[in-house]
């Protein structure tokens, strides 16, 4: 038995003298551990990889598609907001607009007015006017005449039956009411 | 199993005489077996690379470290570098991994405004941790950084650290000891018990605990993977006849555990970022 332990113990010596090299394990840890770790990694290539890529591609996908998604509703709101903001532009404008039309038209109405208004009080006096010229005219007619009759009625009651010729008569009252006009002229003037 | 062993040695050495021309070569040394090697302590001693005997000794655990500390700059250093809104599967990859400790981790422990304070050194830590555990599996570096402990205790202590110099800056030296001393809302006859339990529990047995869990699951994985392969190179290249076929059990086995190994790799970073978070979060606390 103790000869046997020897032979292992000078056999286990005998080898670690023939290997001393510190830089790597044992040949057996090195042998089976290379053989299991690429049964592992095989495994894995072709079993979890392909599966493990797919659900990190999906991830990447996912974050790119929330990016996107997120910068296509920035660009909508920021679209929409340049809309709102022209339309609320062009309201403004219009607006303006139409208050200054209904400022100008509302002048042109006052205007108008104006103008209607003071054409028609021109047109009322030129009638009144006519109107007093007419009158005028026919109170000197009535009066030429009436005064006339008065006078040679007058004349006659003063003169006698003389003057009972029409002719005659006519022509002395012409020739009084020239006077009479004449002197009423001339008192004007003088006045 | 001794006798297992045994009988492995004296073929061993049988076969050494005849095959020495072979083992030579790259293969030659690959399927080389001479004997049952039982995984021991000493896997986690490895021949110095250099500095041997001084305080720089470096040997293969330390080169695995390394090798995880620049793999994990250089895969966040390249994510970093082009990272986008819409993200590469990587840095899909990457942004899950720091959602998780965010989500499952540290906001399940903490607060919001605490949970920011605190997350770029717990997700830091869980990354480093997560990186140092998976080299464990690894062929060709085929150890976990964390399975020597001094890496474990170094990360424990910068916890102990933080969660004793946040609950001091919270509530003075003296309003930390007595919540954490005297938790409130309990008769006073039981502080006689309760006050040195909670001293070992506050200042000893959580940093401890963290390092212990971290390195000692670690080892255990790899004596389990070693294990595993050795027998299944003895097995395989050595044994005769029926006892070939155990060879496929042990292999089986290996397989088994490499898988697990994954799993606890990612289990333990989580354990120890959440209890860290936790005792951050007793810290900070008005009262616990």
């Amino acid at each position: 038995m103790t000869a046997l332990s020897q032979i292992v113990v000078l056999a286990a010596d005998e080898h670690s003298e023939s290997t001393p090299n510190p830089l790597i394990p044992a040949n057996y840890d090195i042998l089976w551990s290379t053989i299991i770790f690429l049964i592992i990694v095989g495994v894995f290539m072709w079993k979890i990889l392909p599966k493990l890529q797919a659900v990190l591609d999906e991830r990447a996908e996912k974050i790119e598609g929330g990016i996107r998604k997120a910068e296509e509703a920035q660009s909508e709101a920021a679209a929409a907001l340049e809309e709102y903001t022209a339309q609320l532009t062009e309201a403004r404008a219009e607006a303006a607009r139409i208050r200054e039309d209904a400022r100008s038209e509302a002048g042109q109405i006052v205007s108008e007015t104006r103008e209607s208004a003071a054409g028609d009080a021109q047109r009322l006096v030129e009638t009144a006017q006519k109107q007093i010229d007419a009158e005028r005219q026919q109170a000197i007619v009535s009066l030429r005449t009436e005064v006339g009759a008065l006078a040679s009625e007058l004349a006659s009651r003063i003169v006698g039956e003389s003057l009972k010729d029409d002719a005659r008569q006519q022509r002395i009252i012409d020739s009084f009411l020239d006077d009479l006009e004449a002197q009423v002229s001339s008192d004007k003037a003088k006045g | 199993m001794a006798n297992l062993a045994l009988g492995a040695a004296m073929t061993a050495t049988t076969e050494l005489a005849a095959d020495d021309g072979d083992t030579t070569g790259f293969f030659g040394w690959l399927f080389y077996s001479d004997g049952f090697h039982a995984p021991t302590v000493e896997e986690f001693f490895p021949p110095a690379i250099f500095g041997e005997g001084t305080i720089f000794e470096f040997n293969r655990i330390m080169l695995a470290r390394v090798i995880a500390a620049a793999v994990l700059i250089l895969i966040f250093w390249l994510v970093a570098r082009k990272a986008k809104v819409v993200p590469t599967r990587g840095q899909s990859v990457v942004e899950m991994l720091l959602d998780f400790v965010r989500t499952q981790i540290v906001e399940q422990v903490m607060d919001k405004h605490n949970a920011k304070r605190f997350l770029p050194f717990l997700t830091t830590l869980f990354l480093a941790i997560l990186a140092f555990n998976i080299t464990g599996v690894i062929p060709f570096i085929n150890i976990a950084g964390t399975s020597l402990i001094g890496l474990p205790i170094i990360m424990a202590l910068w916890v102990y650290v933080l969660y004793l110099g946040v609950g001091v800056k919270q509530h003075g030296l003296g309003g930390y000891l007595k919540l954490s001393l005297f938790p409130p809302g309990v008769p006073k006859g039981i502080y006689v018990l309760l006050t040195p339990i909670e001293f070992l529990q506050v200042f000893i047995l959580r940093p401890a605990t963290l390092a212990l869990r971290l390195a000692a699951n670690m080892m255990a994985g790899h004596l389990l993977l070693v294990l595993c392969f050795a027998a299944t190179q003895y097995f395989f290249f050595e044994a005769a006849g029926a006892m070939k076929a155990m060879g496929t059990v042990t292999f089986a086995a290996g397989f088994a555990f490499t898988l697990f190994e994954i799993f606890v790799a990612a289990l333990q970073a989580y354990v120890f970022v959440m209890l860290s978070a936790v005792y951050i979060n007793m810290a900070i606390e008005e009262e616990h």
